[in-house]
This record gives C-alpha cells, structure tokens and sequence, in this order.
C-alpha cells in the first residue's frame, strides 16, 4: 500500500504523478525532451539508458515500463532489453552506447565517479558533447524517478502485457501527451 | 575542467544550464515549486532538506549553495550546521526531523523509507502533501547532484559567492539565472 493517499487505480509513478499534478508538468516534460524529443541518440538507445540505470536501482515499475518502451522503439526486441540489463558489453549494441552506458553506471552510484578517461573514450567512439551530458542527465533524472516511485511505495504490478501496452504508447505518443490521459485536464486559460 | 564544453565562467549547475537550455527550464521549475513556491513547509525548512540530502550526497556546490539560501531565510548558518552534522540533535521541530529522516533513508534508496518512517511524521503533523514534497524534493537532489558532479562542473571555493548566491536564491527563486 503506498505510504500516502496516491488516487487509486493508477501505477507506479503515475499515481504519485497524479497526486501532485504541479510537480507531475515539470516531471514529464524533462522525461520528454530527454527520452522522447528528436536527438542524434535514438530513442531506442535513450530508454535503455534509463532502462537500465533503473535496474541498477532496483526499481522494479521504472525498468518494466522503460524496457517495454526501449522494445517498442526496437521493434519489440525484448530480448536486447533483457541482455543490455543482464551484461551490455556482449549485448547487440554500439560501441559508442556502451560506453555511453559506462558513464550512467557511473552517475547512477554517484557523479563523481565519471573519470576523464570514460568521457575520452566515449568521444573516441563517437559521442558528441550533447550525448554525453544527455546520457549524464538521464542517469541522474533516473535517480530521481526510481526513488519518487518507490520512496512512496507506490503500486507496482507484475504484469508484462499490461507494460507491453502502455510502452508502446508512450514510445508512440511521448510522456506530456500520454499525461493528458491520467492527469486532471488543466484549468481553461483566458 | 568540465567534462565536456560548457561555457566558462559558470559555476555548478548553472554552467550544466547554459549549456542546455532546454533541460535547465523544466529542472528549474520543479526546484522552484519544491523549494520557493508557498507550501505548508516554510522554504527555510525546504532549503534544510535540500541541504542535507547533497550533504548525504557529497556535493560541494549543492550542498554550499542550498546551506547558503536556508541560511538566509533562516536568518543565519547556526541551525544548516547543526542539520548537516546531527539533525535529531538540531534545534528543529520534531515534524522536521521525522521528514529529514525520510529524505535520509530516500537519499539511498526509496525502498528504505517504511511505514513506520511515515507513520512517525504523520504523527508529528506532517500531512500527505508535506510527504510527497520531501520524498520528491530528496529524489529531486539525487539527481541535481549527480548532475552538477556528473559534469564535472567547475565549483569555486568561495564563501562570499555562496552566501550572494544564497541571498539571490531566497528572495527570487530558482526560474531565472542568478548570474
């Protein structure tokens, strides 16, 4: 049961998005431009960023929902997602995102522990200086995400059609639009 | 020197701002609603768990410009030490301490947070909303510092800029540059 009276029936980060819609338009709207807005990182690459930063922190709603949405942008190679989770040195990925992911691995158990060689080699490979503090900011924006949804002990089901669903939404559709369907419609202005 | 080419002159997460604008305008205004916007938490109190969660954090210049702004709506450095070394001990209400206890078990990890945890603010006055806030506002810091670190941002040593910084801070909020 979450620790506060989230509205019922939504999950996961939702609920506590819904519970505190001023909090919730800032919220999506970085999840947008970093995860869903054009970017010379594809969004595929992008969600296992966070997909897999998720993982490391253990967050159970945030990995599922962002593993299914990486699967929908690759169409629906869910079990790249399992290997970049499981190991993504031997996973099926570039050269430049892996060691693009060494430094979320990095950020995730703190930013300190980015090192001057990680950043060179990421550039070696390709990486431009956008790509690199947008993978730096979805590490640290995931850090944020997973420890909202379970520091309020939301509701998180073991449910993988339910996630396959709703993942291909919102790699469809992008976080500020799917908001529109779980969020209190916004005063009319003017 | 920053990890990548962001314009020079800027300390901390500014700098990570100038560099992309785009993200700087939603980190800014969920730090403004957390932190400066009217809540039933006066801001002094916001700023305290902000500072202590970077403290936790190990970031010298979120942790040095947040003591600086609950300094300055607190009206001194006293009550921000005391907080970063021993919060229970600090001359805070008992509601405060039992939300810096949440911040502290989400700094590592939410799943540490348990009823009991929540049941003790509950106990001392705390409402749902006042929860959610400090849940959110120590989730928020986990990121803020992993950024400003993850950059390699340049974080002078300076007291002076810091309690500027920090006077800026409380009186206009966080959706404009202090610089």
């Amino acid at each position: 049961m979450p620790h506060i009276a989230l509205p019922e029936g939504q999950f996961g980060i939702r609920g506590a998005l819904a519970f505190r819609p001023e909090t919730a338009r800032p919220l999506n709207e970085l999840a947008d431009f970093l995860l869903h807005a054009p970017n010379s990182l594809s969004a595929g690459d992008r969600e296992l960023i966070a997909t897999y930063v998720s993982y490391l922190n253990d967050c159970h709603f945030c990995q599922s929902i962002h593993g299914a949405i990486a699967a929908a942008h690759l169409d629906g190679d869910e079990e790249l997602v399992r290997r970049v989770k499981a190991d993504f040195q031997y996973a099926a990925i570039s050269e430049k995102l892996k060691a693009l992911l060494v430094i979320a691995s990095k950020v995730q158990r703190g930013g300190k522990n980015v090192t001057v060689e990680d950043v060179a080699h990421a550039r070696e490979l390709g990486a431009t200086d956008v790509e690199i503090h947008d993978t730096v900011l979805i590490a640290a924006a995931f850090c944020m995400y997973n420890r909202y949804v379970d520091g309020l002990a939301t509701v998180q089901p073991h449910d993988q059609a339910m996630y396959r669903e709703r993942g291909k939404m919102v790699a469809r559709d992008g976080y500020v639009s799917v908001s529109k369907t779980y969020l209190p419609a916004e005063p009319v202005r003017g | 020197m920053a990890h990548i080419a962001i314009p020079e002159g800027l300390p901390g997460i500014s700098g990570g701002f100038a560099f992309r604008p785009e993200t700087a305008k939603p980190m800014r205004e969920l730090a403004n609603i957390l932190l400066h916007e009217s809540n039933s938490l006066t801001m002094g109190e916001r700023e305290l768990i902000a500072t202590y969660v970077s403290s936790r954090n190990d970031c010298y210049f979120c942790q040095t410009s947040h003591g600086a702004a609950a300094a300055a709506h607190l009206g001194g450095d006293d009550v921000v030490q005391r907080v970063r070394t021993d919060f229970e001990s600090a001359p805070v209400t008992a509601k405060l301490k039992a939300l810096l206890a949440i911040a502290g078990k989400v700094q590592q990890d939410g799943k540490l947070v348990t009823a009991e945890d929540v049941e003790r603010a509950r106990r001392e006055g705390a409402s749902d909303i006042e929860i959610h806030d400090t849940v959110l506002i120590a989730a928020a810091f986990c990121m803020y510092n992993r950024y400003v670190d993850g950059l390699g941002t340049w974080q002078p040593r300076d007291p002076s800029m810091y309690a500027q910084m920090g006077q800026h801070l409380a009186e206009h909020g966080y959706l404009k540059s202090s610089r």
